[in-house]
C-alpha cells in the first residue's frame, strides 16, 4: 500500500498525468485466462480430492465441496468451462488469421507464432548461458520459449486429460467400442496427467511468471493486459525494439487501471496462488507422508 | 394237628411256576412210602377231633373237601408231615412243624431273611409264619379270589396285624399309622377295593410277599435307594413325565441327590402331593416369618417373604422340596438340614449344564466369584424369565450379567480377553438398541448368544460362541443368512482350506453389532475383507470404487455389492454374483447400460503388477516418466535461473532508488 502511495505521489510529483502501459493481452485472452484458472483449481481440487482419497484433506475437501457426488458435479462442470475456453480460443485463433495474419502459414510460423521455433532454441541455448554468468540475457521477444511451453502443456493436456475423462464419465459408452480394461488404462492416464499438469502449473508455471524474484510477489499482466512500458522494454526487449523500430509501440499505449481494479485483481491472483500452492503442499504431504 | 405244605404265591410267575415244578418232583420220591390219605382222613375228617400244640389244644380236623379242592389237594399228607411218614397209626400226639420251604425253598429263604423271619427266629410270638398269611390245608391259587393272599385280599392279610387296635400295631414299633385306611382311601387303596381293578398294587406290590423289609434296610424295596424303581415297577417311565422335576436316569442311580417318591407322594396316602406335620410350609413360617430372624453362625437374617414367595415361581412348591434334609419329627425340623438348596435335584439337566459351564467350572473350584442359581435367579422370589419383574427377563439380562461383566466388576476384572466394555457396547449395538431402546424382547440378549447355564469361553468347542458353532448359534434367528453361509465359499464345509475362515463375528464383531444398512458398518466392512483378502482389498482401494468409499461414502461398489454378503462364491462357480453368467446383471446394479465389455473393467487392478496387468503397468511407469522427465526439465531450468532472477531484482532495485534519488533531488533544486 504504502509502496502504491509513493508510486502515486512519484507520478504526480514527477510527471504530469498518469503514465500510459504497454497492453500485452486482449480481453478475450484475459477472461480466457481467468476462465482457465477457476475451472483448472475446481477440477484439480475434486479430482485431487479422490485422487488422494486415503488423506485426511481429500475427505475434508470432498465434504466441503457437498460430498462425492457434488464434487464430481463441480468436477464436470468445471471440465465443460475448461472445455469451452479452449473451444473459443481454436474460434480466436481463427478470427486472428482472418484479421490480422490472414493465412495460417503467417500466424503458425510468423514472428509472433507460438509455435517453437530456431530462435527459441537459441533462446533456450543463450538462457543457459545466461543462467551460467557465460552470457547477457537474451533478447527474447513477445512469446518466450517457456510460455510457449506452458502454452502446449494447455493444448497437451485438453486433449489427454479431456479425452480420458470423458471416458471416465461415460464408460458404459466408451465400453461398447473399448475393452473394459481400457476404463482401468483411461483412469491412470486422467489421473497422472492430471498430478503432471497441476504440479507443472503450481510449480513451474508460477514461478516462471509469478515468482520470479524479478516480478515477485506476481505479476498481474494476465489478468490487466498491460504492464509498463520500462517493464515491457526489460523483459521483452525484442519485441519493444521492432515496436519502436517500426513506430507501432503508441498502438499498443493504453490507460493503467484504475486502483481498485488493481487491488481485486492482486485478490483474485493470491486467492489462485495460495489455492496453487495448497495444492502443491497438499499433493506432496499425500506422496511423501501418508502414502498406502 | 399238624400243617401241610403251603403253596407260596409271589407276584412274579416265574416262582410259581418254579415252585410247581419242585412240587412234580417230589411226588416221586414220596410216593415210595406214602400212605394213603384216605387212611389220614379216617381219623382227620373228624371235626370234633383235637391235639396238642404247644401244650394247646387245637382242632386237627381237616376238611376233606376243602383239602381236594385246594392246591395241595393231590399233594398226600405225609409229602408235608414227613415225621408221620410210614409212622403207626394212630402217629404220636405231637407233630413236627410242617416245613414249607421243603418244596419252596425260594421263598422260605426271603421269609427267614425278611422282617417276619428275624421276628419268628427272635421268638416273636406275634410274628406271621406261612399259614398265618396263606392258611394251611385251604391253600387256594392265588389266581382263585378266594385265596387268602388273592390281591383283594392282601390289605385285609396284611391288615391283619397292620391294622389300628392290633396288637403288633400297638405292640411293635412301626412308624406309619393307619396304614389300612390310609391305603383304602389312597389312589392305590381305591382302584383295588372300590373299583376292584386287581392291577391296583397291594401291600405286597411295594413291600413283596416275602421279603418284607425295613425302609431303613438298604435292600428293602421301599428304601430310599429302591423306592423309585418299585414304584417304577408300575409306574414304568414315570421319569417322563417328571422330566422337568427330575432326571430319571439319576433318579435310579442316585437316589440319595433327589427326593425319593416318597418324599412327595406319601407311603399309604398315596392320592396327590402333601406333607407331613412338620414338614408343611406353615411349620416353616412360625419361625421364619419373623424379620428379625438371624442365623446364629454368621448372622444373616433367615426371614422369609412370604409374598416374596407368592409370586414366585415355586409358589406351590414346599419349602421342604428344596430345603430338603428336614425332619418331621423334629421341634425344629429344619436342625437336621446340612446340606445347601440344590436346585438342580429338580432342574437336573440345567444342573448339568451348568456344572459343565464356566460359571460352574469355577464353583467347583470353590471359587468365591462363581455365580450359582440364585445369583441369577434369586431366591424365595425366583420369576420366570417370561415375568418382567425376573432379573432373567430378557430385557434385564444385560444388566444382570453386567453386575460381573461390567468393566471393573470381579468377572471384568479377571478377563483377559479382547471384549471390552461390554454392556456399554452391547447397549449402542443393533441387538442392545432393539431391546433396550425398542424393548423388543425377542432381540438377542446375552444369553441368546452365550445361552443362559452353559456358558463357555469361545475358546472351548462346544461352547455356543467358539468358531465352530457361531454360524449355528446366530442362525438360531438369522436362520436365512445361516442358509446362506454354509453353501458360501466362506463355510467350513465349503472352504476347504487350513486357513481359519471367517464367520458372523470376524464381520459383524461380537458385541458392537451394528445395523448392516448403516454407513459405518458399510464402510468398515471393507477393511474386515481385507483383514484376511489384503491384496485384493489394496488394489480395491485403487479404484474408483475404492476411493470413493475411502473418502466415506457408500454409494459406489464395495465388496459385498459385488460378491455378495454371506452367499460369497467363487467366480467359477455359476451361481457366483461374479460367473459369467452373473456378471453382467450385477454391474447393472449400478450401471444400467453395462455390458459384457463394460464387466471386463478390472475392478482390483494394479499398476504395480506387470505380469498380469502390462498394460496399466506401462501406462503407469509411461505416465510417471513423463511427469519425472518434465518436472526434471522445468525444475533445472527455474533452478539454475533463480540467481539471474535474483541479480535482476536487486538491479532494478538499485535502478530505481538511483532514480528516486535523482528525482528528489531535482524536486529539491
Amino acid at each position: 500500500m504504502s509502496k502504491e502511495t509513493t508510486n502515486q505521489s512519484k507520478r504526480v510529483n514527477g510527471h504530469a498525468g498518469i503514465k500510459k502501459q504497454f497492453q500485452r493481452f486482449s480481453r478475450l485472452n484475459r477472461a480466457l485466462h481467468a476462465l482457465m484458472i477457476v475451472s483448472f483449481i475446481s477440477l484439480a481440487l475434486t479430482g485431487m480430492s479422490l485422487k488422494f482419497a486415503y488423506t485426511g484433506w481429500a475427505s475434508f475437501l470432498s465434504r466441503l465441496f457437498g460430498g462425492f457426488e457434488s464434487a464430481g458435479y463441480i468436477h464436470r462442470l468445471a471440465a465443460i468451462v475448461m472445455i469451452g475456453v479452449f473451444i473459443v480460443h481454436i474460434i480466436d485463433l481463427v478470427r486472428m488469421k482472418r484479421k490480422e495474419f490472414l493465412s495460417w502459414r503467417a500466424l503458425l510460423f510468423g514472428k509472433h507464432t507460438m509455435l517453437l521455433n530456431k530462435s527459441d532454441l537459441r533462446d533456450l541455448r543463450d538462457s543457459i548461458k545466461w543462467f551460467v554468468g557465460k552470457g547477457e540475457r537474451p533478447k527474447y521477444g513477445r512469446w518466450t520459449y517457456w510460455e510457449k511451453f506452458d502454452y502446449f502443456a494447455v493444448f497437451w493436456g485438453i486433449a489427454v486429460i479431456g479425452s480420458t475423462g470423458m471416458m471416465l464419465w461415460f464408460p458404459e459408452l466408451f465400453t461398447r467400442v473399448f475393452p473394459g480394461w481400457a476404463i482401468n488404462v483411461a483412469t491412470i492416464i486422467h489421473s497422472d496427467e492430471a498430478l503432471l499438469a497441476t504440479g507443472f502449473i503450481f510449480t513451474v508455471h508460477f514461478f516462471n511468471t509469478h515468482l520470479r524474484p524479478e516480478k515477485f510477489p506476481m505479476d498481474i499482466v494476465v489478468f490487466t493486459g498491460r504492464m509498463s512500458v520500462e517493464e515491457f522494454r526489460e523483459d521483452k526487449p525484442k519485441e519493444y525494439e521492432a515496436l519502436v523500430a517500426s513506430g507501432e509501440l503508441e498502438k499498443y499505449l493504453v490507460e493503467p487501471y484504475p486502483p481498485i481494479v488493481i487491488r481485486a485483481v492482486r485478490t483474485f491472483g493470491w486467492t489462485a496462488l495460495t489455492l496453487g500452492f495448497s495444492i502443491v503442499l497438499a499433493i506432496i504431504y499425500a506422496m511423501l507422508f501418508a502414502y498406502r | 394237628m399238624t400243617r401241610r405244605k403251603c403253596r407260596t404265591y409271589q407276584f412274579p410267575g416265574i416262582s410259581v411256576i418254579a415252585s410247581m415244578f419242585m412240587l412234580g418232583s417230589l411226588f416221586a420220591t414220596a410216593a415210595a412210602f406214602a400212605q394213603e390219605d384216605s387212611e389220614c382222613l379216617i381219623c382227620h375228617e373228624d371235626n370234633t377231633l383235637e391235639g396238642k400244640r404247644n401244650g394247646r389244644t387245637i382242632s386237627v380236623f381237616v376238611n376233606e373237601k376243602q383239602f381236594a379242592g385246594s392246591v395241595h389237594g393231590s399233594v398226600g399228607c405225609v409229602s408235608c408231615h414227613l415225621d408221620l411218614a410210614g409212622t403207626e397209626l394212630p402217629h404220636a400226639e405231637e407233630v413236627a412243624r410242617v416245613q414249607c420251604g421243603t418244596c419252596h425253598s425260594a421263598e422260605e429263604e426271603m421269609h427267614a431273611r425278611s422282617l417276619h423271619g428275624k421276628a419268628i427266629e427272635k421268638g416273636d410270638a406275634l410274628a406271621p409264619t406261612c399259614q398265618n398269611c396263606h392258611g394251611s390245608h385251604e391253600i387256594l391259587p392265588v389266581k382263585n379270589p378266594q385265596s387268602a393272599v388273592a390281591p383283594l385280599r392282601i390289605p385285609f392279610v396284611c391288615g391283619k396285624c397292620h391294622e389300628e387296635g392290633t396288637p403288633v400295631q400297638k405292640q411293635r414299633v412301626i412308624h406309619q399309622d393307619h396304614i389300612v385306611d390310609n391305603y383304602s382311601e389312597s389312589i392305590h387303596g381305591e382302584g383295588l377295593l372300590r373299583k376292584g381293578l386287581i392291577v391296583a398294587p397291594s401291600c405286597a406290590s411295594c413291600h413283596t410277599a416275602h421279603l418284607i423289609l425295613p425302609h431303613t434296610d438298604n435292600a428293602s424295596s421301599i428304601s430310599r435307594n429302591n423306592i423309585a424303581s418299585t414304584c417304577a415297577k408300575c409306574h414304568a417311565q414315570i421319569e417322563e413325565v417328571h422330566r422337568k422335576v427330575i432326571k430319571g436316569e439319576l433318579w435310579e442311580k442316585q437316589a440319595h441327590v433327589l427326593p425319593a417318591c416318597i418324599d412327595c407322594h406319601q407311603p399309604h396316602k398315596i392320592r396327590k402331593v402333601f406333607y407331613d406335620q412338620g414338614m408343611a410350609d406353615s411349620d416353616c413360617m412360625r419361625c421364619h416369618s419373623d424379620p428379625n430372624l438371624k442365623a446364629t453362625r454368621d448372622g444373616r437374617s433367615l426371614t422369609v417373604n412370604a409374598e416374596e414367595v407368592s409370586f414366585s415361581k415355586h409358589v406351590k412348591t414346599a419349602c421342604s422340596q428344596c430345603h430338603t434334609g428336614v425332619t418331621a419329627s423334629r421341634k425344629r425340623p429344619c436342625e437336621t438340614i446340612d446340606q445347601k438348596v440344590d436346585c438342580s435335584s429338580c432342574h437336573a439337566e440345567i444342573g448339568r449344564e451348568y456344572l459343565s459351564s464356566m460359571h460352574g467350572t469355577l464353583l467347583l473350584k470353590n471359587d468365591p466369584n462363581a455365580p450359582t442359581c440364585k445369583e441369577c435367579h434369586g431366591t424365595h422370589n425366583v420369576r420366570g424369565k417370561t415375568d418382567p419383574r425376573s432379573p432373567t427377563f430378557a430385557t434385564n439380562i444385560p444388566r444382570l450379567c453386567a453386575t460381573c461383566h461390567q468393566e471393573g466388576n470381579k468377572a471384568a476384572v479377571r478377563y483377559k480377553g479382547a471384549e471390552h466394555d461390554i454392556l456399554e457396547h452391547y447397549t449402542e449395538s443393533i441387538h442392545g438398541k432393539g431391546l433396550m431402546k425398542s424393548g423388543l424382547t425377542v432381540t438377542a440378549t446375552c444369553t441368546n448368544c452365550h445361552t443362559a447355564h452353559r456358558v463357555l469361553p469361545h475358546q472351548n468347542d462346544s461352547s455356543s460362541i467358539s468358531r465352530k458353532n457361531i454360524p449355528e448359534t446366530c442362525g438360531r434367528c438369522h436362520h436365512g443368512i445361516q442358509e446362506q453361509f454354509q453353501s458360501s465359499v466362506h463355510a467350513t464345509k465349503v472352504g476347504h482350506t487350513e486357513k481359519s475362515l471367517p464367520v458372523c463375528n470376524d464381520c459383524h464383531t461380537a458385541h458392537t453389532i451394528r445395523r448392516a444398512d448403516e454407513e459405518g458398518f458399510k464402510l468398515n466392512i471393507m477393511s474386515q475383507c481385507g483383514r484376511c483378502h489384503e491384496d485384493i482389498a489394496k488394489t480395491y482401494f485403487d479404484t474408483y470404487h475404492g476411493k470413493v468409499s475411502q473418502l466415506g461414502y457408500t454409494k459406489t461398489a464395495k465388496c459385498y455389492d459385488c460378491h455378495g454378503a454371506h452367499d460369497i462364491l467363487p467366480i467359477a462357480d455359476p451361481k457366483s454374483h461374479l460367473s459369467r453368467e452373473n456378471v453382467v446383471a450385477t454391474c447393472q446394479k449400478c450401471h444400467p447400460g453395462a455390458t459384457r465389455r463394460f464387466a471386463g473393467y478390472l475392478t482390483h487392478a494394479t499398476h504395480h503388477d506387470p505380469e498380469k496387468y502390462p498394460f496399466l503397468f506401462w501406462t503407469f511407469w509411461g505416465m510417471t516418466g513423463l511427469l519425472l522427465g518434465t518436472f526434471a526439465f522445468s525444475g533445472i531450468h527455474t533452478l539454475m535461473w533463480l540467481p539471474r532472477a535474483l541479480q535482476m531484482r536487486r538491479e532494478r532495485r538499485a535502478r530505481e532508488k538511483s532514480q528516486e534519488s535523482i528525482q528528489s533531488e531535482e524536486s529539491n533544486e
